[in-house]
């Protein structure tokens, strides 16, 4: 079977072709990268995205935050919810850990910007 | 406070501290970034969305993550910068220097002067004022990226039920922002047959989510005199023009606009720089100066780009021209036009100083449309200085051609850049 998909590592979006046979993806064409093949391969069986939203800090303005790495993509709003409930700790810096293994998926949640008291 | 020096940039977002950044690796030390906002890293600041600085950093950051190792390595390289403070005006004084006049707390209303000006002040949403659309002004109706701050800097609620006009990047972006917001987004409408966003936010913020997005649409009416109750979108046809009876109702407490960007010019204009209807932009050579000698443009200023890290990359070159101009004063010498024909909107830069030839040539321009399997043409005169064929070609892509010296070198003929499409 042929699956046509495009890329979304960065924004050239290259247009992809896989060939899945028996659940396994033996050949991918259209990427200009190796990130093309390897996103090909995961997309069409285990898909997978980096999460970035807000939490509420104790300052009031929210901060910037991200999943250290990608999570299954069926566990965005879990992920998302779990960021929901937490506060981040201020003054915090960029790269800082504010929430640990968030929703069961084993990645921890990030700071994306320093952030003082003010 | 000093008030006299050799390059002042105005704007602290990505491209005023890429060019602060460039003039200062090219030996410049007498540098002022002048900036309006609180803090630096302009419009990255409330892109908390990933897919900045592969090229640049080669990995993928968020908005306010790029902004800030660039802000870190401006205070790094001990660059001057000063946060809100408004220029007014730019004006070339009669020795070739520049009056720069701002208002700061810090400062007051005062004019400075610098040997150069870079401009790097960015662009703005289109708003709905420009797009004509009928209806009362009810509360609810925002442009895509005061949604994006309001959210994204405030922790504010925008809506629950929203509609989004226009698929710029930005439009797309919130869809998904907005649906992680606890929001239910029912459609993205696009009036042009193809989205003039990114493909991969098509696929990453509306197809995830399963957002319709809906091409050769727009929004012809807006319902709700104090706050928004609903929008009409009608299907429109080949000449952009709402197919009567296509009309659908969508009940709504949000409408976002994302209908383009447009590059920040009042100061440039007022300073004389000629613009470009084609790009709303500066008009610059190869070094990234205007018709104004000393006075430089880059980033979304000059043309709105799509790539953050093309903006800096554009915006070192800038600096580092500066930093030269300083040293050395204009470069003078042949200069050939670059024009551009079929398949080609505009380019930048308009004109290429061929006896002044850096290492690498950097030509960038959109297309008009879609096209498969077209070849991307330069060529002067006869002479066929460039042929690349590409896939597929799509406007919402900022083309970036870079040629060595040796292909320009001698080159005496106006340059043109175009598109040859297969004959089918």
């Amino acid at each position: 079977m042929t699956r046509e998909l495009i890329c979304i590592n960065c924004p050239m979006g290259c247009m992809l072709t896989a060939e899945v046979e028996g659940g396994e993806v033996t050949k991918v064409s259209g990427n200009t990268c190796p990130r093309g093949e390897q996103y090909a391969k995961t997309e069409l069986t285990a898909p997978v995205r980096t999460v970035t939203t807000t939490m509420k800090t104790a300052g009031g303005k929210p901060v910037p935050v991200k999943t250290k790495a990608p999570i299954p993509k069926d566990k965005i709003f879990d992920v998302v919810a779990a960021i929901k409930s937490a506060t981040a700790p201020l003054p915090v810096k960029m790269g800082d850990v504010v929430l640990e293994n968030a929703a069961g998926t084993g990645v921890d949640i990030v700071s994306a910007r320093s952030m003082n008291n003010a | 406070m000093k008030s006299d020096y050799n390059i002042i940039i105005i704007g602290g977002g990505p491209a005023g501290m890429a060019a602060a950044i460039g003039a200062k690796e090219a030996g410049e030390d007498d540098i002022l970034i002048l900036e309006r906002d609180s803090v630096l890293g302009g419009i990255l600041n409330q892109c908390i969305h990933n897919g900045f600085g592969l090229h640049t950093f080669n990995e993928e950051l968020t908005g306010p993550e790029y902004a800030e190792r660039f802000a870190d390595k401006v205070r790094e390289l001990g660059i001057p910068f000063e946060l809100e403070t408004m220029v007014l005006d730019v004006t070339p004084m009669s020795d070739g220097r520049k009056a720069v006049s701002l208002i700061s707390a810090q400062r007051g209303a005062v004019t400075l002067t610098a040997k150069a000006v870079i401009l790097a002040m960015g662009c703005r949403e289109r708003p709905r004022g420009a797009l004509n659309i009928p209806g009362f002004r009810p509360q609810g109706v925002y442009t895509a990226g005061t949604a994006q701050k309001l959210v994204n800097l405030e922790g504010a609620q925008v809506g629950k039920e929203v509609v989004i006009l226009g698929s710029g990047d930005i439009g797309l972006i919130m869809a998904r922002r907005m649906t992680l917001e606890g929001a239910h987004v029912a459609a993205v409408a696009e009036l042009m047959p193809y989205s003039s966003g990114l493909k991969r936010n098509i696929v990453q913020c509306l197809d995830d989510y399963g957002i319709p997005l809906l091409l050769s649409h727009t929004v012809v009416d807006i319902k709700g005199k104090e706050k928004l109750e609903g929008v009409y979108i009608a299907e429109v046809d080949e000449n952009r023009k709402p197919i009567a009876g296509s009309e659908v109702y969508y009940p709504c407490d949000t409408l976002l606009l994302s209908c383009g960007l447009l590059p920040e010019n009042e100061l440039s204009s007022g300073a004389g720089v000629e613009i470009d209807p084609r790009t709303n932009g500066a008009f610059v050579n190869d070094r990234l100066e205007t018709n104004i000698e000393g006075v430089f443009s880059c980033g979304n200023v000059l043309h709105v780009h799509d790539l953050v890290d093309f903006v800096s990359e554009e915006s070192k070159r800038a600096g580092a021209n500066a930093a030269l101009y300083v040293k050395e004063g204009r470069k003078g010498g042949r200069e050939v036009n670059v024009t551009v024909g079929n398949g080609v909107r505009y380019s930048v830069p308009s004109k290429i100083n061929t006896d002044a030839l850096p290492e690498l040539t950097h030509i960038r321009f959109r297309v008009t449309g879609v096209y498969k399997d077209a070849s991307i043409i330069i060529k002067s005169g006869e002479r066929e200085i460039l042929r690349r064929k590409s896939r597929i070609l799509v406007p919402s892509e900022m083309l970036d051609i870079i040629l060595k010296r040796d292909k320009l070198a001698d080159v005496t003929d106006d340059i043109n850049v175009y598109l040859e499409e297969v004959q089918s």
